[in-house]
């Protein structure tokens, strides 16, 4: 029979649809793994209402989770407590950043480039529900930075 | 309940597909994807709220059911949320006085006695935070900045002000969801509105229309001609090909 533990270590190879560098267990996003007489329960809770990678996040968990030999799964969603960014692992935070993605922090994000603070915000939206654009006053370049939620 | 969920969640539909009407037309790319992402959370939003309203009426109606096969007297919204576009500054002040309305409404929401209701209010008061810190920000920008954006943006406030007054109003629906410790009385938000109103336009440079006319009906289901028009467009496609799936 399988375990829990075993379920979370193959969901941490699933990549997030938006920013594959994280897992969907890095993101925080996976609240509860329960085994129980063969059947797998997943609990997924949304990251922004609006994000449309939901439904994809739902259907990697699901094809990774078939190829592993799980027949009986059931995956649901749960709301609360709400996402927050400080569920992001902090580990995750370095992959972000050599990704090119300043990850969340209180405040004006730092150039995930050449580390500098002096950064401005160029447009609260950016390529992704998740994140705002920035351009680092240092060295110039723009980039993306997590939005704090 | 059934009706007081439709009135939280035809609130964001009618709104967030308004947004959308927006969608590569903006005047600049970041204003395009900003409206975009604004439009998204909304109907993600209405996605929980009338996901709820479904299985609380126990009728096997669920959130799209909900959204497309409901004609405009069945919808709660408010009639703010389905003035036209008009130009970028109606647009603005339109969604300025609806997040203003709506953060503190998803504020009192999050303490409800229901916990399916606290669950989705502190979800979407997040979201709500960030919409209004940039309907803010644009407001004052624009109200306080050539003579033509100031006076675009007051017109648009003496155009859309009336529609601000149904906001606070409480019906017996209303006092019924309090008695049952649902939510507190919209009215009782009018002072937190009206203080956070006031600094903004303050530094907007724009002035506080005086007409106290309140235009009213859409929590009855009492709409304006344009929602029709907008349910035309919005619910065309799956009204044409019921259940159909790609």
């Amino acid at each position: 029979m399988v375990e829990a533990a075993q379920i979370w270590q193959w969901l941490s190879e699933v990549p997030d649809p938006e920013i594959p560098v994280l897992s969907l267990v890095d993101l925080g996003v996976i609240r509860a793994v329960e085994v129980m007489d063969g059947m797998v329960r997943i609990k997924v809770t949304p990251t922004y209402s609006g994000c449309p990678a939901t439904t994809f996040i739902n259907l990697d968990i699901e094809a990774k989770l078939r190829s592993k030999g799980i027949e009986k799964l059931q995956i649901e969603p749960q709301i609360a407590p709400p996402w927050s960014t400080d569920w992001i692992k902090p580990e995750a935070h370095e992959k972000l950043r050599e990704y090119g993605i300043a990850p969340p922090r209180p405040g004006q994000p730092y150039c995930p480039r050449c580390g500098a603070a002096d950064t401005e915000l160029l447009s609260q939206f950016g390529s992704t529900p998740c994140k705002s654009h920035y351009r680092c006053t240092a060295c110039l370049e723009p980039f993306d930075a997590f939005k704090c939620l | 309940m059934f009706e007081f969920l439709l009135r939280m969640g035809d609130n964001t539909l009618v709104l967030g597909h308004r947004v959308s009407e927006w969608c590569g037309h903006s005047p600049v790319l970041e204003e395009d994807i900003a409206l975009a992402n604004i439009a998204l959370d909304l109907i993600g939003q209405t996605r929980m709220w009338l996901g709820l309203a479904g299985e609380v009426e126990g009728q096997g109606r669920d959130a799209d059911a909900l959204a497309f096969r409901r004609d405009a007297w069945d919808f709660r919204n408010l009639l703010i949320v389905e003035r036209p576009n008009r130009d970028y500054g109606h647009t603005l002040m339109r969604q300025f006085l609806f997040d203003l309305w709506h953060h503190e409404r998803l504020a009192d929401l999050c303490l409800s006695d229901d916990d399916r209701v606290a669950g989705i209010a502190a979800k979407c008061v997040k979201e709500a935070d960030y919409h209004l810190e940039r309907s803010k920000d644009l407001i004052i920008r624009l109200g306080d900045g050539t003579p033509e954006s100031h006076a675009r943006m007051q017109d648009a406030l003496e155009a859309i002000w009336p529609y601000t007054g149904e906001m606070f109003e409480n019906d017996a629906l209303d006092q019924a969801m309090f008695e049952a410790g649902i939510s507190p009385l919209p009215g009782s938000q009018k002072p937190r509105f009206d203080a956070a109103l006031e600094d903004t336009l303050a530094k907007a440079t724009l002035k506080r229309p005086e007409n106290g006319f309140a235009r009213k009906g859409g929590r009855k289901g009492v709409h304006s001609e344009d929602l029709g028009h907008l349910l035309a467009s919005m619910q065309f496609l799956p009204r044409a090909y019921p259940d159909a799936r790609w």
